[in-house]
């Protein structure tokens, strides 16, 4: 049987891969167009945007001349962009600490089940959920100098005296917009961490407690580094998400006041669209944007290969 | 015992960080006047649908592009995104991974450098200010995502089931047509809730791709209307409250969904 068999099987196998390999191009067809189209394209000829001098008449006249890497000079000697960097990395590496010990300890705490534990959890998703623009509007509101609850707060318990001129005072802006980045990104770093938390067995922890250890401990014997590889990637896509927030910045302050929290996200945007039209050192901002994201996204995948082996096992 | 106090610790966390969402909702009831006084009034007391009205009539027709958007948004990637998912979850390929890659990385390009380049890319094709080039704009960010968690629950699907199927004879389309779509019907939820979400919270696409002649988004009447000298608050902040509608009712009824995109998107590689 398994004789006259044999001859027939491979080349049966063979047309069957052949056939499977084309279906499987068909359905990845649309994905694969879409990505060549709207992510290759705009990559490219962003490149190509940013050595030429490109400028609201090129729309109409198609014309941009080649300039070389005058647009990157240009940035590079730009006074803001000093400070669009300092921003930048104060900005992330400060909404990164704060959200991510923030939501490493309310993760622990809603580890534990008690009566609403899931309820409480879930509803303070929704300020992640929630359109940045809407948050911003919120915290802007919030943080008014004469009319905000903020101020009215830190009066009525007395650890201010007079008004504290939040989203006015350059020296005042950039905490204030940080302080409105941690809130949003607290959510994210508690769902993430807490379902690390889950996947630890309960067993080790039951040992450890007969073993006598204290509650800090087990934390920082058990929970810290069993939670390593989730503690990775939450911080890399914290990272990669920071550095190019957007919305927060443009309402809650605009990049202002006298360019206080401008980030490099933003200038990018004021330098292409927002009275400049400099769409070329617009370009050269972002692309050197799209190289620091790159090399953070690349660190990020490192961390994440390593679920990616698991699961092609 | 304990455990109440943990209760009531826990209510005491989400009461302080989910205030500034009551603030919100206290501001947009109040009348315009008493948002202006010194100290604030920590309740509506007199409490009026004024801002809700105004609010409406200048800013309904955003709220109406910015669902069309959405929904829009939502049929495009799950079009698109489900095939891929399929090739890449069930097919044996080449290069799978070398595109799930792709698809990690391009989610990590700035905004700006996409809106730079898709304003200059739209204006020659005349999609600025058209809900078409909305969705496509806004699909950018919603494909990558679409595809790997749909990929990620087709991954747990048993090959035998679509292989018994090819065996009776169902060809490729068949097999995903009525196997593996019926079968994913909850990572499409989960991927078309976050399509939706990101679509309706779009504000740099919207920004940069319209001109304000033409369709606008809901995201960006609330920057315009703040930026407005005048700016109305309990009106700005009653816009707010109904922009957050989507997300508030998507987390009552979908809760489950919800958890599973966060962190199916985040960690399934």
């Amino acid at each position: 049987m398994t004789a006259t068999r044999a001859p027939v099987r491979p080349k049966a196998a063979r047309v069957g891969r052949g056939g499977q390999r084309l279906a499987a191009w068909a359905f990845l067809l649309p994905a694969l167009a879409y990505i060549v189209l709207f992510f290759g394209y705009p990559l490219v000829n962003n490149v190509s945007m940013s050595l030429r001098e490109y400028s609201v008449r090129s729309f109409y006249t198609g014309e941009a001349p080649f300039v070389g890497l005058d647009n990157y000079v240009a940035v590079l000697g730009d006074p803001l962009f000093g400070t669009a960097v300092l921003n930048t990395a104060v900005f992330t590496v400060a909404s990164i600490f704060f959200q991510f010990t923030i939501g490493l300890a309310l993760a622990v705490f809603f580890n534990d089940r008690f009566p609403l534990s899931g309820l409480l959890r879930s509803l303070l998703l929704l300020p992640w959920l929630l359109p940045l623009v809407v948050s911003g509007a919120v915290w802007r509101w919030m943080l008014d100098q004469d009319h905000g609850v903020i101020n009215a707060a830190l009066r009525a318990v007395g650890l201010a005296d007079g008004p504290t001129p939040w989203l006015t005072d350059p020296g005042w802006a950039l905490p204030a917009v940080i302080i409105v980045n941690i809130w949003i990104g607290i959510p994210f770093n508690l769902v993430i961490l807490h379902g690390g938390l889950r996947a630890i067995p309960s067993t080790l922890y039951e040992a450890a407690e007969l073993d006598g250890a204290s509650a800090w401990q087990r934390f920082r014997h058990v929970t810290w580094p069993l939670l390593r590889p989730v503690t990775a990637v939450v911080l890399m896509l914290g990272l990669v998400y920071t550095i190019k927030v957007f919305d927060v910045i443009m309402v809650v302050t605009g990049g202002g006041p006298a360019n206080a929290t401008q980030t490099l996200t933003t200038w990018a945007y004021q330098l292409s669209f927002d009275g400049d039209f400099a769409f070329g050192q617009g370009a050269a901002v972002g692309n050197l944007l799209v190289l620091v994201a790159t090399v953070f996204g690349l660190l990020y995948l490192r961390s994440a290969r390593a679920s990616m082996r698991e699961e092609q096992r | 015992m304990t455990r109440y106090l943990r209760t009531a610790a826990g209510i005491a966390v989400v009461i302080v960080l989910l205030f500034p969402l009551y603030w919100m909702v206290n501001a947009s009831l109040q009348p315009a006047g008493s948002l202006l006084k010194p100290n604030p009034d920590w309740l509506p007391v007199d409490g009026t649908l004024d801002g809700y009205r105004s609010a409406l009539s200048t800013q309904g027709g955003h709220l109406m592009a910015s669902l069309a958007v959405a929904a829009g948004t939502v049929v495009v990637s799950l079009a698109i995104a489900m095939p891929a998912a399929y090739a890449l979850a069930q097919l044996r390929i080449r290069g799978v991974q070398a595109f799930v890659f792709a698809l990690l990385i391009v989610q990590m390009v700035p905004g700006p450098v996409m809106a730079n380049s898709l304003y200059t890319l739209f204006s020659e094709f005349s999609l600025i200010d058209s809900y078409l080039g909305l969705v496509l704009a806004d699909s950018t960010a919603t494909i990558p995502f679409a595809v790997l968690v749909l990929r990620a629950f087709m991954l747990s699907i048993p090959r035998e089931l679509p292989e018994a199927a090819r065996v009776d004879g169902a060809g490729y389309w068949r097999v995903f047509a009525s196997i593996v779509v019926p079968i994913s019907r909850n990572a499409m939820v989960t991927a078309g809730l976050f399509s939706f979400l990101f679509a309706w919270a779009d504000f740099l696409f919207a920004v940069t791709l319209t001109t304000g002649r033409g369709i606008e988004p809901i995201t960006v009447g609330i920057y315009r209307f703040i930026g407005n000298q005048s700016a109305d608050w309990n009106a700005v902040l009653a816009t707010a409250v109904m922009a957050s509608i989507p997300a508030a009712v998507l987390l009552v009824i979908a809760q489950r969904y919800v958890v599973a995109g966060v962190t199916g998107g985040a960690l399934k590689d």
